[in-house]
């Protein structure tokens, strides 16, 4: 080895080892992230507060609305009478998502009355806009002239019909959310759980 | 070797920290326009608010305890209880409302005198990044009373990012920590608030100062007086900041005091805009207050997404309202920065702006009806027609000719 050798600097070298460190490092931030983003999910002890539970249906009376607190949300289990049921398939063309195609309940409440049992109408009562707590307006003509029940939004004026359809033309863009849910009798139901599992975050 | 004098004890700190550089370079011979008016205050007074809202916090964190259980108790505890509890929260409170308008009036002022022009352009992103950092801070601190203004102003801001496509309802979860806004959602909007955030704004702050200090001030003339230097290399428009303005401003500063106390001490609540009455209601989950709106600083971005029937599409238009604030610098093709020497159509684009921002903010407190919806429509294509037009407008319109140097 030369005196010039040692004096000059290798720069091939020095590319190297700066493109190695700061691989590694970076990859090593990058791990080093992980425990810092995951710390902000919902703890162990908040998921077990977030567990099914049973609600006794008996004592909800037609036209009631009977709310229970599950995750902070309200769920709401509404008794329609057949005047009630009969108000739905007058909306279709109102609505913006008639026919539930999106993803806003599970399969058994895929139809006009949104619910297994056509009387018993059982959602999350958290609007699709930004997460407020509509109104239950059943009344004829509550909320407009031609209103005919439904759910109206206190905020931003969202409307739902009473299988929690969303209008057109209103901020909130989907269908009220149906919970997972099953009848453990007559009058007992289960809401975060049915027999296909259990309802995710 | 004893120091018995200042003069030696200065002496030695000189020769260990540029103490004298410093205050040269920042204080005594930082050279300012010598023709600053009323809207240069609001640079200092934000300086101001920002050392209040962190001496009152800190002391405000001592009583206070960031639990969904406890949180509206322990503020009612210092409003009671604590000894001058309601003079050190009511100047946090009225501290932030201040903050707010002494920053839209630093904002006006750079707005018509085109301070954002270049070469301070980078002045103004900071400037940008301060405000939006503010809106954060302002956001987090308003959850903190938890009452049911603070729940549900969470419940629809946290639920923003729902909209966004795939992983909105994942990240809504993450954010709150819960399937919905709960006491884990305050405890950490209150970290967030007392250590993340105001370390971000303090050292977006320093930045601001220091990319200040390099470009220099702008004036009401818009004009630069690096361009005509006596012999000693100085501006001849300028005078050192210090003692000039340090003084001004302090003369400024107190009658900012006057009116601050004033405030404080007879109206603090300000007719329900700096203090919400539905916020002296505990948190109650399963009943969102009749009426919601945002405290008066983040109307104007609240009526534009209010005016907007889809919930993607108003989420769109509102973070479009404020990302167009940060390219104003490359918006503005006048050949002079100042409104003194523009057209007449940059001054009455500027008075319609303002007339939307205020019309925008003033329906952005008020319930939804169909009228108002129509005003906050016109008013949002007003505001977004300002920045749209602004390169043509600015570009082809008759401007005055610019003086050599500083006019009075």
């Amino acid at each position: 080895m030369t005196t010039k050798d040692k004096e000059e600097i290798d720069a091939a070298r020095r590319c190297f080892l700066r493109r190695a460190t700061t691989t590694v490092g970076g990859i090593g931030l990058a791990a080093t992230s992980v425990p810092f983003i995951s710390y902000w999910l919902p703890s162990v002890d908040t998921e077990a507060a977030a567990a099914p539970i049973k609600i006794d249906i008996s004592a909800v009376q037609p036209r009631q609305q009977y709310t229970v607190s599950w995750r902070g949300q309200p769920i709401w289990i509404i008794h329609r009478t057949q005047d009630m049921l009969a108000t739905l398939p007058q909306l279709t063309n109102q609505l913006r998502d008639p026919d539930s195609l999106e993803d806003q309940q599970p399969v058994y409440a895929k139809n006009i009355n949104r619910s297994i049992k056509p009387e018993f109408f059982i959602a999350i009562g958290v609007c699709t806009h930004l997460g407020c707590i509509p109104n239950y307006r059943p009344e004829i003509g509550g909320v407009s002239p031609d209103w005919l029940g439904g759910f109206y939004c206190p905020c931003h004026g969202s409307r739902y019909d009473l299988s929690g359809r969303v209008y057109k033309g209103v901020p909130a863009p989907l269908n009220l959310k149906i919970p997972r849910h099953m009848y453990l009798s007559d009058t007992e139901i289960m809401v975060g759980q049915d027999q296909e599992g259990v309802e995710g975050a | 070797m004893h120091s018995t004098n200042k003069q030696g004890l200065f002496n030695w700190l000189a020769a260990r920290f540029p103490v004298r550089e410093f205050s040269e370079r920042h204080l005594t011979g930082y050279y300012a326009p010598r023709n600053f008016n009323f809207w240069y205050y609001f640079g200092s007074f934000s300086l101001l608010v920002l050392v209040n809202q962190i001496v009152t916090g800190i002391w405000l964190a001592m009583e206070y305890t960031p639990t969904a259980e406890s949180a509206f108790a322990s503020v009612q505890h210092i409003m009671r209880d604590v000894h001058y509890g309601w003079l050190l929260r009511l100047m946090h409170t009225t501290g932030a409302s201040a903050f707010f308008i002494v920053v839209y009036l630093h904002m006006y002022r750079a707005l018509i005198y085109g301070s954002y022009r270049k070469p301070r352009e980078l002045l103004w992103l900071i400037g940008m990044l301060i405000y939006i950092t503010l809106l954060l801070e302002a956001f987090t601190g308003y959850v903190l009373p938890w009452g049911q203004m603070s729940y549900w102003g969470a419940t629809v801001i946290t639920s923003f990012a729902s909209a966004i496509p795939y992983v909105g309802k994942y990240l809504v979860v993450w954010l709150r920590g819960d399937f919905t806004v709960s006491g884990v959602t305050l405890h950490r909007f209150f970290s967030l608030h007392v250590i993340a955030v105001p370390l971000v704004l303090c050292a977006l702050v320093f930045l601001h100062l220091v990319a200040l200090h390099y470009v220099g001030s702008n004036n009401p003339d818009g004009i630069e007086i690096k361009e005509h230097k006596n012999s000693s290399g100085h501006p001849i428009d300028g005078i050192p900041f210090h003692p000039y303005y340090t003084l001004k401003d302090l003369v400024g500063v107190m009658v900012f005091l006057i009116i601050f106390s004033l405030i404080l001490f007879y109206t603090p609540k300000m007719g329900g805009l700096f203090l919400e009455s539905e916020n002296y209601l505990p948190v109650n989950a399963l009943q969102t207050p009749e009426h919601i709106a945002p405290v008066w600083y983040m109307t104007p971005f609240y009526a534009i997404l209010r005016a907007v029937p889809n919930k993607f599409l108003g989420l769109v238009a509102m973070a479009a309202a404020i990302a167009l604030m940060f390219v104003l610098p490359w918006l503005d093709r006048s050949k002079v920065k100042s409104i003194r020497y523009k057209g007449v159509w940059s001054k009455a684009a500027i008075v319609l702006f303002i007339i939307c921002f205020v019309g925008l903010g003033y329906l952005g407190i008020q319930p939804v009806s169909t009228l108002r919806s129509f005003m906050a429509q016109v008013f949002s294509i007003g505001y977004f027609l300002f920045y749209l037009t602004m390169p043509f407008y600015t570009r082809y319109e008759k401007t005055k000719p610019l003086p050599e140097r500083l006019t009075k």
